[in-house]
């Protein structure tokens, strides 16, 4: 019964929305180089990265909006160096995308202890607060959950929108998409499969730097180590779950969140209270492998993905 | 009109390596006037092309498209003159859609929106004026070949070009497909639109150009009009010499080694499997599969070399049932497998000569015992190989990736010859391989059958298959064909039965 | 620009770039160095002195290549057969947890039968880890790179978990810990009064095993083909399937080891800081290694080098440890580029 209570109420719903956010920019970031043929193993270390940058530039005192652009700015920094390495090269994405994370992770730290030497804990910020929409909040259950969220909630959302449009809509991202598929089509056409690859996996990485940011601005108003913890891998299962589409790997991100959220909660239940809470710590995990197998099968992998493009190769 | 000149490519040359691919190529192209580029496989025609189409820079020479200069290795700039391309291997998305496909790079890449409507009233109207029927909506991976070209020449059509280069169009098409082709062909030129067919075919060249250009060994040997010539002349400017087929003696059949019995295995993709096929592969004979590709070659080539097992039907090897069947089974049971890619499955390319030679049987005695490898075995087995097969090559201890196609494919033959196979399964055996190498690919086949082996060589080339056949078997989407022996059926009439001609349409097969 | 294969590369070739790229990574070091307002040169010196300067910082040295060369070598395995094993770090917890659950009374045996009884048990609970990323690869095709990463968080929280419960030491005053390991299961120092265990001596003698079992066995060959040529490999008949599954298992295992090893050798407890992220590291080892066994026993003492000698460089002058984890990310990108670039020339078109 506890868990129909939980289920019905709006604060949950709004927690699951809250918890979807950064998965969303994210998700949609990696969706991008994916369907690009690129996989971007450096998503965990980019969003650590902007999670600091975005939170950083807010503390020395810029707006808000400002800190979202530099946290993007410094992601699409490390998407230049992950695709400078793998698509006019052709390094193996793997190891490139792991070393881009162990980069940017550690630079982070770096930077972190070197802007703050002396501070023990963490400081704040003052962060994004709710906006509620009027009227639309005002809707039972949907209106608290969707409508009563920070700007930056709102912008994931406008952002799945537009990627998808882009995507589906345009020459742009009928070439993206190409490039993923077969980048020998594109290069026929005369268009640069170098520079359509490239370009996505940089403005992808500028997504996932918005995820990590996030956290520290929106989701909460500081920053610490390990606050990413393993978000970056989730959504890569993300995407294999979304199939590739934006709209879908939104769902997806979404019913994810609502059960990152109903675990919180039960959590707090007496029932909960009885089972160690690493179990419910380890769900969002468990729950992504089993995304991944049920999904395997299904799923219509980018044809191109993780194929490297030599122009004159025969 | 014939009196504009289209295109001209003045003193084409480009290296690779050592290897001069053009040689001071030079020819025009007039308006409306279908110029047919002959040579062999490896003659340098696709490399003159891709030079044209700004996907190789040459070393030196000009292209000029209606007197003005094209500037070089840029393919955007041969698309904006109105050059189009459509590759032997088509460079289509197979997830996208036909139209998404069509329209892919037409429009700006930076405007707003794709102009989803136009496109397809656009291609529409192309599809009805030049016969191309094509649904816009099918994703490409679920077309046919034929059709998979349909979209590949509406692609050019739809650009506007004003030259077309169609790099082997009818290596993938049957007989009637290719009549298909030539008559949208015959309507692009009467509108004004000039057309480079690529080809070694030589009844086709006849059929459909106006002019013809011979390269070998990258260098332009020759010319003429169509009316002026004949096959036989061009077969001599293309080869060097009067083509002469090898001298076959009569076979001398004996028990069946391998069979198939009904066999059946499902399509994959749009790839066909067999259907209820029977085939007895005998001592001393070579058969013959010919077909268009995508046929049914890759499920025959598979099921006989042991990676995919029959879901219907029998295999019976010897006398016995097959039960257990996975490539390794078919090399211990004395199947030698020559696979159609050696690029890609025949070899590894960063192992060197002795590791690719053991490939198939390093395990077991001589070249392993316990699980460790004999490597001192190995290595004398690889240089035997050498020796015997004349593999030129600087040693043993070479990376494959390094040798020549030729020579790959002798240490290919080496290895599985060499494990005296009762059986050769030879796909595709000298595709891509220059005169000499074809020679001797040919003579070890014709070796092997005198010495008692059974050969099922499978090839798209007619003239091969003819040429070395005891018992030719046409296969068509899957299904085989009876077995007719040596001059009984002439090209045109092999020809339907590619087309899928002459199967009883109840009984799938016929023995 | 495209990349064209060189034939036969000359020696510049050969050495030139990674030669660059290490000093690429010293630049880039120095740089972020001084960005801290420390002397580079001091630094770096200190790097090396805090490395290999004294008896004891080689002692130290040692000590920390031992997990990694464990970790070097199940990832060169893995990624000699193409097969992305980024979950070392949880295989290195599944050994480390059976040796506590086994050499704290468990089995009360003698040192000379309970160690290797401990280490066996290890490998066998490292592999079975790794098996489930494995079979979910072979039999659905699931990618093992994030299969195997977010293993990592579920067993480390499934350790967590343990900590905190059945496996708390009562006397451990709250800390989530084990209990102490029996002296019996302790791994002795090879030399009485140098602070080295026997991890070490294994560490090396699993490199020369595993060097032996590339070059020499079907089974090194096997891998090697899988991995440079799946579709040639299944073509000549080899069992790609299982050759994937045995390469795991070996992985695996082999991960497991640092567990044991820091756990028996070094810590004689469990917790949860067991490994500074030696799962990972190890991939840099393998990658620095070139994927060679021996090679990674080498790149295992640089890295290892690095992390001591940035710690005892940030005590004394004030520049954040992290500098040693930029510096072997550093290395470790441009290394890939640079043994790009002796195999390809870049051609401009």
């Amino acid at each position: 019964m506890e868990i129909v209570d939980i289920l019905l109420s709006a604060s949950f719903w709004a927690a699951a929305i809250r918890i979807a956010s950064p998965l969303i920019f994210a998700t949609l970031g990696e969706l991008i180089c994916e369907r690009a043929g690129v996989l971007n193993l450096g998503i965990e270390g980019i969003m650590v990265a902007g999670a600091f940058a975005g939170w950083m530039a807010v503390y020395s005192g810029t707006g808000l909006w400002v800190g979202v652009g530099v946290a993007m700015l410094v992601g699409m920094l490390f998407g230049l160096l992950h695709s400078f390495l793998t698509v006019p090269f052709g390094l193996s994405q793997h190891v490139v995308g792991l070393g881009v994370t162990l980069l940017a992770t550690s630079s982070t730290y770096y930077a972190y202890r070197l802007a703050l030497p002396e501070v023990t804990s963490p400081p704040k910020i003052e962060a994004f607060q709710p906006y509620e929409i009027p009227f639309l909040s005002d809707i039972p259950l949907f209106g608290p959950a969707l409508f009563a969220q920070t700007p930056f909630t709102y912008l994931a959302f406008v952002l799945v929108f537009v990627v998808a449009l882009i995507l589906y809509r345009t020459p742009l991202g009928l070439a993206v998409r190409a490039a993923g598929e077969n980048p020998a089509a594109v290069a026929a056409q005369g268009l640069s499969v170098t520079a359509i690859r490239m370009g996505a996996v940089i403005v992808g990485s500028g997504f996932m730097a918005m995820g990590g940011a996030f956290l520290t601005m929106s989701a909460f108003d500081s920053f610490f180590f390990e606050m990413v913890n393993g978000r970056g891998w989730i959504c890569i299962a993300l995407v294999v779950f979304g199939s590739w589409r934006p709209g879908k790997a939104l769902l997806g991100a979404i019913l994810f969140a609502a059960f990152d959220a109903l675990q919180i909660r039960v959590q707090q239940t007496g029932f909960g209270a009885e089972i160690p809470y690493q179990i419910f710590l380890m769900m969002p995990y468990i729950l992504s492998i089993v995304a991944l197998v049920v999904m395997s099968r299904r799923a219509e992998v980018p044809a191109a993905l993780m194929v490297p493009f030599n122009k004159g190769e025969r | 009109m014939g009196k504009v000149e289209a295109l001209r490519l003045n003193a084409i040359t480009k290296r690779f390596g050592g290897l001069t691919a053009n040689d001071a190529v030079s020819f025009g192209v007039d308006q409306g006037e279908v110029v047919a580029l002959l040579g062999e496989n490896g003659a340098g025609k696709t490399t003159l092309m891709n030079i044209l189409f700004g996907q190789y820079t040459a070393d030196s020479g000009t292209v000029e498209v209606f007197g003005q200069a094209l500037p070089p290795g840029n393919s955007r700039a041969a698309l904006d003159a109105g050059v189009g391309m459509v590759h032997q291997h088509f460079t289509l998305a197979d997830n996208l859609t036909v139209q998404e496909n069509i329209t892919l790079g037409a429009e700006p890449l930076f405007s707003p929106r794709l102009n989803r409507a136009g496109a397809r009233a656009r291609i529409a109207a192309l599809s009805e004026k030049f016969h191309l029927a094509v649904s816009p909506d099918a994703r490409v991976g679920n077309l046919s070949v034929g059709e998979r070209q349909r979209v590949e020449i509406l692609k050019a059509l739809y650009r506007d070009v004003r030259i077309l280069i169609l790099d082997e169009p009818t290596a993938v098409l049957t007989p009637q497909e290719t009549d298909a082709l030539f008559a949208t062909l015959r309507q692009a030129t009467a509108n004004g639109l000039s057309i480079i067919f690529i080809s070694h075919k030589l009844h086709e060249v006849m059929a459909i150009a106006d002019r013809v250009v011979v390269l070998r060994h990258g260098k332009l040997v020759g010319g003429a009009r169509t009316e002026d010539t004949d096959t036989q002349a061009l077969a001599a400017m293309m080869m060097g010499l009067e083509a002469t087929p090898p001298n076959v003696a009569p076979a001398n059949p004996g028990a069946a080694l391998l069979e198939l019995e009904d066999v059946s295995t499902p399509d994959i993709g749009s790839a066909p499997g067999l259907k209820s096929v029977s085939l007895a592969l005998r001592a001393g004979q070579i058969i013959g599969l010919a077909g268009v590709s995508g046929n049914g070659q890759a499920a025959m080539a598979d099921v006989l070399g042991g990676l995919r097992s029959p879901a219907t039907g029998r295999i019976v090897l010897g006398g016995e049932v097959v039960q257990r069947w996975t490539p390794r089974d078919a090399v211990q049971s004395g199947i030698a497998r020559i696979p159609e890619d050696r690029h890609k499955t025949g070899t590894i390319a960063d192992f060197d000569l002795t590791e690719n030679a053991i490939l198939e049987r390093y395990k077991g005695v001589p070249f392993s015992k316990g699980g460790w490898l004999n490597w001192r075995k190995s290595r004398g087995f690889a240089e035997e190989i050498i020796r015997k097969y004349d593999v030129r090559c600087p040693g043993a201890d070479t990376p494959i990736r390094l040798l020549s196609g030729g020579n790959m494919q002798k240490l290919i033959l080496g290895r599985v010859l060499e494990a005296d196979p009762q059986v050769i399964l030879a796909n595709q055996p000298v595709r891509g391989l220059d005169l000499g190498a074809v020679n001797y690919v040919h003579g070890q086949l014709l070796e092997a059958r005198g010495h008692g082996a059974a050969v099922l060589l499978i090839s798209e080339d007619l003239d091969e298959i003819m040429a070395l056949s005891d018992v030719i078997h046409v296969i068509a989407e899957g299904r085989l064909s009876p077995g007719f022996v040596r001059g009984e059926k002439t090209p045109a009439e092999l020809g339907l039965w590619m087309a899928g001609q002459g199967f009883d349409a109840r009984i799938p097969h016929a023995s | 620009m495209r990349l064209e294969p060189v034939q036969n590369p000359s020696l510049a070739r050969k050495v030139l770039p990674p030669a660059i790229a290490l000093a690429f990574t010293v630049l880039i070091a120095s740089l972020l160095a001084m960005i801290a307002g420390a002397n580079p040169f001091s630094v770096l010196g200190l790097i090396i002195k805090g490395a290999f300067g004294s008896k004891f910082a080689m002692l130290e040295t040692l000590n920390r290549a031992t997990p990694l060369i464990f970790t070097g070598l199940a990832v060169a395995v893995a990624f000699r057969a193409r097969f992305w094993n980024i979950g070392a770090e949880a295989q290195l917890y599944a050994g480390a947890l059976m040796t506590v659950l086994l050499g704290t009374g468990f089995l009360p045996w003698p040192s000379l039968a309970l160690l290797p009884a401990i280490a066996f048990i290890s490998i066998l609970a490292g592999a079975a880890l790794l098996l489930i990323p494995a079979l979910l690869k072979t039999r659905f095709g699931v990618d093992e790179v994030v299969t195997t990463l977010l293993f990592n968080f579920i067993f480390l929280l499934f350790i967590s978990m343990l900590l905190e419960g059945p496996l708390k030491d009562p006397m451990s005053m709250g800390w989530p810990k084990s209990a102490r390991l029996l002296p019996e299961a302790r791994l002795p120092r090879i030399v009485e009064g140098l602070r080295l265990h026997w991890g070490f001596a294994l560490a090396i003698l699993s490199a020369l095993c595993i060097w032996i079992i590339q070059t020499r066995s079907t089974l090194g060959y096997e891998m090697r083909a899988v991995g440079l040529n799946k579709e040639a490999a299944a073509f000549a008949g080899i069992p790609v399937n299982l050759v994937l599954i045995k390469t795991a298992l070996l992985s695996g295992g082999l991960a497991a080891l640092a567990g044991f090893s820091e756990v028996a050798g070094l810590k004689g407890s469990l917790t949860l800081d067991l490994s500074p992220g030696f799962g990972y590291t190890g991939i840099i080892v393998a990658m620095l290694a070139l994927l060679n066994p021996l090679g990674v026993v080498l790149a295992a003492l640089f890295v290892a080098g690095i992390f001591v000698g940035a710690d005892s460089m940030s005590r004394a002058a004030d520049v954040p440890t992290y500098l040693a984890d930029i510096m072997l990310a550093t290395a470790l990108l441009l290394m890939v580029l640079a043994i790009m670039l002796t195999r390809f020339r870049v051609v401009r078109d």
